[in-house]
């Protein structure tokens, strides 16, 4: 199979088209009216974390609240390791974001005084099915932004050693390679899953929190072209309802329940209550043997029920199916929990590109939004968007620039790598799912996985690193017999860079910030030593990690 | 984690090849959707959702304590109609209006 060059030249280039992707299209078509581009693996319609849709907005200053107040319980629940700038120019563009989505078409419900209803004291009760249509039918809208979908982007296109100049991606259903050229480049292909061995490992290994189809993507490239990277070693591990993996935060804030322990015990404040807290709560509760552990449900009301049943069918209907077969439905049995694999969720937690204010990467014209944007937690679906918009209008400022130049030779290298895979006659000693597998195993048992209970050591680590870097080279021979195929070896090459990273950034801080997501045992306690930030740079093919002291609200910061 | 696409029932739309976000979903020559690897897929039930025909239904894997409920969901204006068809034939209901937020 040989591929077909096709070249595409826009003002701004848009690396996935989902919840920042799309948003980001939209405000730099209001900020300058130039082109747009979106390139994205899947549809926009459903593609990305809101494909299944969502809860509710948990990002939004609520009456009595202010921006500041959001920057004070973020920074409270990352234990000081968060990007002050970041986090208020985000939360200062909350509110009007869900107005913004509302006004497309998104159900928000209203109190007697026309006020959203809030839940708990940052989020706003709305109907989440249908957010992603409801986005990409407005992207569709505008005939000036153009979407590609179903092509995979795997490479930067760089002009000298620190400028993008656009990205390259190959169709899943045609062999074309696209040379994607632009002025500005966002990246928004969101975080990191599959890197670590899954809840499931047979038939529903794929039944995670997070997709299984953002695979890092925006992550490696940004790392291969030499981004900064910032606290990867912060990993999210999500608390879910056990078996479907099903968020949990419904049932807790929904209908008040408490995390029990098998004895019936509520243990949550015996832990504290930050996310990594309550995980490590029930992954202790369990460890000491009082497992296993539940959200208390049992006695809730038949119609409270039935609105738990309907919130689920809304963003994870598997576990209203779970409810309906088993007949083990929550207001007669407690919902069992447990923790997830570790997944690298910039939206979650602050892992991703080290950006400035204006959510500029250290290359120039590449800015990053969303999950795969580090130094600001706690961003959800509204600051997800905020960041989009923030990224957008400061690209907008590259429309009066000449597009920087590519190299030919490098598309002519490209072409003839993938086609090596696509054509290659020497069948690979292991195919990509196994290969996956290995990796999944290495990190699990060696890299703070489920099995070890998240903890890991220098020791431990090291080991890791070295089985990596031995699986980085048989994934260096893998054959691919069709374009889908391709996509999986990318995929796993992705994750095989990304979890080197993530292994060299958990062995250099040398402390245990955050229980969990990144437990040490041979630093099992936290040290003011370790208030900045674990960045890293990959300099010849080996990351270089470093740290930069904590950055405040006060600062606009510049690279 | 997968579903199961009913080949008798299926018109080929292909509508929901085109949203599925992992790609998982192709058609057959005979213009049937095609599961290519079942073990790939999310759950996110965007194709059960597009599917004009309800030939579509989300299931749990027997490895996480699936009990063989399938489900599948007609849209009707504002309403989803979800319904689950246990083992034994029965079937159970749930209806949801996207006009209605969640109370949770
Ligand atoms: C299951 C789940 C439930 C959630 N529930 C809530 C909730 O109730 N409330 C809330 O506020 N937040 C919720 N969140 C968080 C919120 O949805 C995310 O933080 C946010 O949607 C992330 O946006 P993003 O644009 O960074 O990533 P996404 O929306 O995932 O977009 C990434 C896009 O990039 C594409 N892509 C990836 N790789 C490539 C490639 N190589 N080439 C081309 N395209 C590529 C993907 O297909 C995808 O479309 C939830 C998240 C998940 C996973
Ligand atoms: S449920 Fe989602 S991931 Fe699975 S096949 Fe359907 S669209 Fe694809
Ligand atoms: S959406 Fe339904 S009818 Fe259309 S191709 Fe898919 S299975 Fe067939």
């Amino acid at each position: 199979m040989g591929f077909q060059i096709k070249t595409k030249c826009v003002d701004f280039l848009i690396l996935g088209g989902g919840t920042a992707g799309c948003w980001a299209a939209m405000a730099f078509r209001k900020a300058c009216g130039g082109s747009v581009l979106i390139a994205e693996k899947a549809n926009i319609r459903r593609s990305g974390c809101l494909a299944a849709g969502v809860n509710a907005l948990n990002a939004y200053i609520v009456p009595g609240k202010t921006p500041q107040d959001y920057v004070a319980y973020a920074r409270k629940d990352a234990e000081g390791i968060v990007r002050g700038d970041l986090l208020l120019s985000m939360a200062k563009g909350l509110n009007s974001a869900a107005q913004e989505l509302e006004k497309l078409g998104l159900t928000i419900l209203k109190d007697e005084n026309g006020q959203y209803a809030v839940r708990g004291t940052r989020n706003i009760k709305i109907n989440g099915e249908n957010i992603k249509p409801l986005l990409a039918d407005a992207v569709a809208a505008d005939a000036g932004i153009t979407i590609l979908n179903r092509v995979n982007v795997f490479s930067y296109l760089k002009a000298g050693e620190n400028r993008i100049a656009g990205a390259l991606a190959f169709g899943i259903d045609e062999p074309v390679l696209y040379v994607l050229r632009a002025k500005a480049v966002l990246c928004a292909t969101g975080g990191a899953a599959g890197l670590y061995k899954p809840n499931h490992s047979g038939f529903s290994q794929h039944k995670m929190w997070y997709p299984p189809f953002n695979t890092g993507a925006g992550l490696a490239m940004g790392m291969l072209a030499g981004a900064e990277m910032t606290t990867l070693e912060m990993r999210f591990i999500a608390l879910r309802c056990r078996d479907t993996i099903a968020p949990t935060g419904t049932l807790a804030q929904g209908v008040g329940a408490r995390q029990i322990n098998a004895a019936g015990e509520v243990y949550e404040s015996k832990y504290g209550l930050t996310t990594s807290q309550r995980l490590y709560g029930t992954v202790m509760e369990t460890a000491q043997g009082r497992g296993p552990c539940f959200l208390r449900t049992t006695g809730i009301s038949a119609q409270q029920e039935e609105e738990l049943f309907k919130a689920y069918l809304n963003m994870a209907p598997s576990q209203t199916l779970r409810w309906l077969e088993s007949g083990k439905t929550p207001c007669v049995a407690d919902v069992p929990i447990a923790g997830t694999e570790p997944y690298i969720v910039g939206g979650h937690t602050a892992s991703g590109y080290w950006v400035n204010t204006h959510r500029e990467t250290t290359l120039r014209g590449l800015f990053a939004a969303g999950d795969v944007a580090g130094g600001c937690p706690q961003k959800y679906v509204t600051g997800v968007l905020v960041e989009g918009e923030i990224a957008a209008k400061a690209a907008a400022s590259y429309c009066n620039e000449p597009f920087p130049d590519v190299s030919a030779q490098e598309i002519q290298d490209w072409k003839n790598k993938l086609e090596v895979i696509l054509n290659h006659s020497n069948p690979a000693d292991a195919s990509t799912d196994e290969l996956e597998a290995q990796m999944q195993t290495v990190m699990d048992e060696y890299a703070g996985g489920i099995s070890t209970d998240y903890a890991c050591s220098a020791q431990s680590l090291a080991a890791a690193d070295k089985k990596i870097a031995e699986l980085q080279t048989q994934a260096g021979d893998l054959h691919a017999a069709d374009l889908q195929e391709l996509v999986y070896v990318w995929e796993l090459r992705e994750r095989l860079t990304l979890c080197r990273a993530v292994i060299a950034h958990l062995a250099a801080r040398k402390e245990t910030r955050w229980h969990c997501f990144a437990e040490r045992t041979d630093f099992p306690d936290r040290s003011a030593d370790w208030n900045v930030y674990v960045n890293s740079r990959m300099e010849n093919g080996e990351f270089r990690v470093f740290t930069r002291p904590l950055v405040g609200e006060e600062i606009c910061y510049e690279h | 984690m997968s579903i199961e696409i009913h080949a008798k029932k299926c018109i080929g739309c292909g509508k929901c090849a085109a949203v599925c976000p992992g790609s998982l979903i192709a058609m057959t020559k005979e213009k049937k959707a095609q599961i290519r690897r079942p073990e790939r897929c999310w759950a996110c039930v965007s194709c059960v959702k597009e599917c004009p025909v309800q030939a579509i239904a989300l299931f749990l894997g027997e490895d996480m304590g699936g009990l063989g409920g399938k489900m599948v969901v007609r849209r009707e204006g504002t309403l989803l109609r979800w319904t689950v068809r246990l083992p034994d034939g029965s079937e159970k209901t749930v209806t949801v209006n996207s006009r209605d937020a969640n109370k949770y």
